[in-house]
């Protein structure tokens, strides 16, 4: 299966423009879910009841302003136009001003990204770690320890409220155990004992040498970082389980045990590198699924990232920020399932004949 | 019981040779039936769902205390689980209990009006997309892309934004999000039954296309959209509690289960039964409708079982 294929040039050259042709369709595509997300978002803020000229001059404005920003925000012209400009404006990095903060919306999630994006990555990465070993511990021994903890694992993962645990957690590891720091990304007193560069306080303290913060930042992350890695390894395990029962029954597999090949490596090398195609989408998946559970995670945490933002700018009717924040989210969704694709396309040579 | 009627009850349902149509579906549950029978976690989950039920029924009859109206502020505010208060008493000097019993009517009322929303505008959308193929099923199934490309609750989020917190909204906005995947499936199960023969018979004989898909095409991909919809439930009751935990779903007063873990935030460290207590709540029955979807897919769509 991992073998090269025939290496003529032809061959290679045609696999190459397949590539490229399901690429352009691919980006087709995207290009069109991207137009529908913006058609979306624009028609959500179309509909809220809240006037957006008054949220802008005010309710004491006379009829006079009422009327210049009435025609300032474009409001007179149909609304095919509307949409036209409010296109250009989301193209040209204009997302227009929180009402919240009288600061650029793009400004605004540009500063909060990087608190999601710590804690999504690290997320991921508990979840992977943990997840594949014990998918594949699972799929070896099926109904084993390791089967049922799969299970079990899976069923709560499904059926636990992401928020409810989270708060859980909050009161066993931190407030009983005291063995993680309590919500928010860094205690006030290391808050300036080094510069953020990056944005990610991990990143920032350990290149910075400020070892004490780095601790402190560990510290606040351990538990939401946890308890998404939980959510994602709920799905990662379960679905390695099936990728490699799938390739255990494979003949390659009895090939290899009659050459006398160790178990171990049949399992770990021959039947893990051939279930790795597929799990590379899955784990690309669910690292944009957790992008959902940042939401709440952020919330119980007070963690100031992009899922915070977007519920205090929704409980603030911050439509601006809310429809920014959505729409950003939704173009990194979008990215990362094309991004899964491509990979697979590229991953499996199968998949890139057709 | 009586070892006459039984056994010849039970035979006349597995006859091999059925003797009126009648006797061939109803044998067909039986067998359905039996086969449900046997998962035991189906049946636990089974039995929690009936359980959410006869408590949303009798909630006036199981509760022991008043949901809105709390004790006395000075005497029975915040106080741990005991045998009057199984599950304590809230801020309010409320009992958690009798609030967590009415919050299962609030519950079932979301999971039934997203079904009955989403289901059908799934079936409508997805079949048609099928069953007319051609730019029909591309403008359609491109729709159906665009609202798979947010993440749910973001997007149910937006939607409750512009509509404004509620719970009403909150169902709306629901279901807006939910019957994308209904669609794709009913899509996939029209484009095998569109090309068979029977549905080719019928259109010679002069029936319209409303009425092949009405009548022909939508009650064969019922059942696999049905189990898509119990798998869901646990999801739409997540949802749901989300919305209600930061506020945007049911409001205040209204003994919501997120809502009440929200309001039980504050205190969690000292209280901690305010804001755990609801949270069983809903592990317990979204537990229930996993293993039930679970076990309904194991029955009556034995391809999709991993």
């Amino acid at each position: 299966m991992t073998a090269t294929s025939p290496a003529n040039a032809g061959g290679r050259w045609r696999a190459l423009s397949g590539i490229g042709m399901k690429a352009g369709r691919l980006l087709a595509t995207v290009a069109v879910t991207f137009l529908g997300l913006l058609l979306v978002t624009f028609l959500i803020g179309r509909v809220v009841p809240v006037d957006p000229v008054l949220a802008v001059v005010g309710d004491r404005a006379s009829q006079s302003t009422y009327d210049a920003a009435y025609v300032a925000l474009g409001l007179d012209k149909p609304l095919w136009r509307q949409f036209l400009i409010y296109l250009g404006n989301v193209l040209s990095g204009d997302f227009g001003t929180s009402l919240l903060t009288k600061r650029p919306i793009v400004e605004d999630i540009a500063r909060v990204f990087p608190a999601t994006l710590e804690l999504a990555t690290a997320g991921i990465v508990i979840g992977t770690v943990v997840g594949i070993p014990v998918g594949v511990l699972a799929a070896v021994r099926q109904g084993g320890l390791a089967d049922q903890i799969v299970r079990i694992l899976g069923l709560v993962g499904y059926s636990a409220p992401i928020f409810w645990l989270g708060l859980l957690g909050l009161l066993v590891f931190y407030a009983q155990l005291g063995w993680v720091a309590g919500p928010g990304r860094i205690d006030i007193s290391y808050e300036y004992s080094f510069t953020q560069v990056t944005g990610l306080l991990l990143l920032d303290t350990a290149m910075q040498g400020e070892w004490a913060a780095f601790g402190n930042v560990m510290s606040h992350l351990a538990l939401p970082a946890a308890l998404l890695g939980y959510f994602s390894m709920a799905y990662i395990s379960r679905m390695t389980r099936s990728f490699m029962l799938n390739e255990l029954a494979q003949e390659y597999v009895i090939t290899a045990r009659v050459k006398g090949v160790p178990e171990w490596r049949i399992i770990w090398v021959h039947a893990l590198r051939n279930a790795a195609v597929p799990l590379v989408t899955v784990v690309a998946l669910s690292y944009a699924g957790l992008l959902e559970g940042s939401v709440l995670t952020e919330t119980v945490f007070a963690w100031p990232g992009l899922g915070q933002y977007l519920t205090n700018s929704l409980q603030n009717a911050d439509m601006n920020a809310v429809l920014g924040g959505t729409l950003v989210i939704g173009v990194i969704f979008v990215g990362l399932n094309l991004l899964s694709d491509l990979l697979y396309t590229m991953l499996d040579p199968r998949v890139r004949r057709r | 019981m009586s070892a006459a009627a039984t056994p010849s009850r039970r035979d006349w349902l597995l006859a091999d040779r059925p003797a009126s149509p009648a006797q061939a579906r109803l044998g067909q549950a039986y067998r359905t039936w039996l086969a449900f029978r046997a998962n035991r976690l189906a049946m636990v989950g089974l039995a929690i769902v009936a359980a959410l039920v006869g408590m949303a029924l009798f909630a006036d009859l199981i509760a022991p205390f008043d949901p809105l109206r709390g004790g006395d502020l000075r005497t029975a505010r915040l106080l741990p689980p005991s045998w009057t208060h199984p599950m304590g008493t809230d801020d309010q000097a409320r009992d958690i209990f009798s609030r967590v019993v009415h919050g299962s009517r609030l519950t079932l009322l979301v999971v039934t009006l997203v079904a009955v929303i989403a289901t059908p505008i799934g079936l409508v959308i997805g079949t048609c997309a099928g069953y007319f193929g051609g730019w029909v099923d591309t403008v359609l199934m491109r729709v159906t892309d665009i609202f798979l490309a947010f993440p749910r609750l973001i997007l149910a989020l937006a939607f409750v934004a512009a509509l404004g917190p509620g719970i009403e909204n909150a169902v709306i906005a629901i279901a807006i999000t939910s019957w994308p995947p209904y669609a794709r499936l009913a899509r996939a199960e029209t484009l095998t039954i569109r090309d068979q023969d029977y549905i080719a018979a019928i259109r010679l004989q002069g029936a319209s296309s409303p009425r092949i898909i009405w009548g022909h095409v939508v009650p064969l991909c019922l059942s696999s959209v049905i189990v898509r919809v119990t798998l869901d439930m646990a999801g739409i009751i997540l949802t749901a509690a989300g919305l209600g935990f930061l506020g945007l779903g049911a409001q205040p007063p209204q003994p919501e289960w997120g809502a009440m873990i929200a309001s039980g935030r504050r205190f969690l460290i000292d209280f901690w039964w305010v804001a755990t207590m609801p949270g069983i709540a809903i592990f317990v029955v979204s537990l229930g409708f996993n293993l039930l979807g679970d076990g309904l897919r194991d029955v009556l769509d034995p391809k999709a079982a991993s």
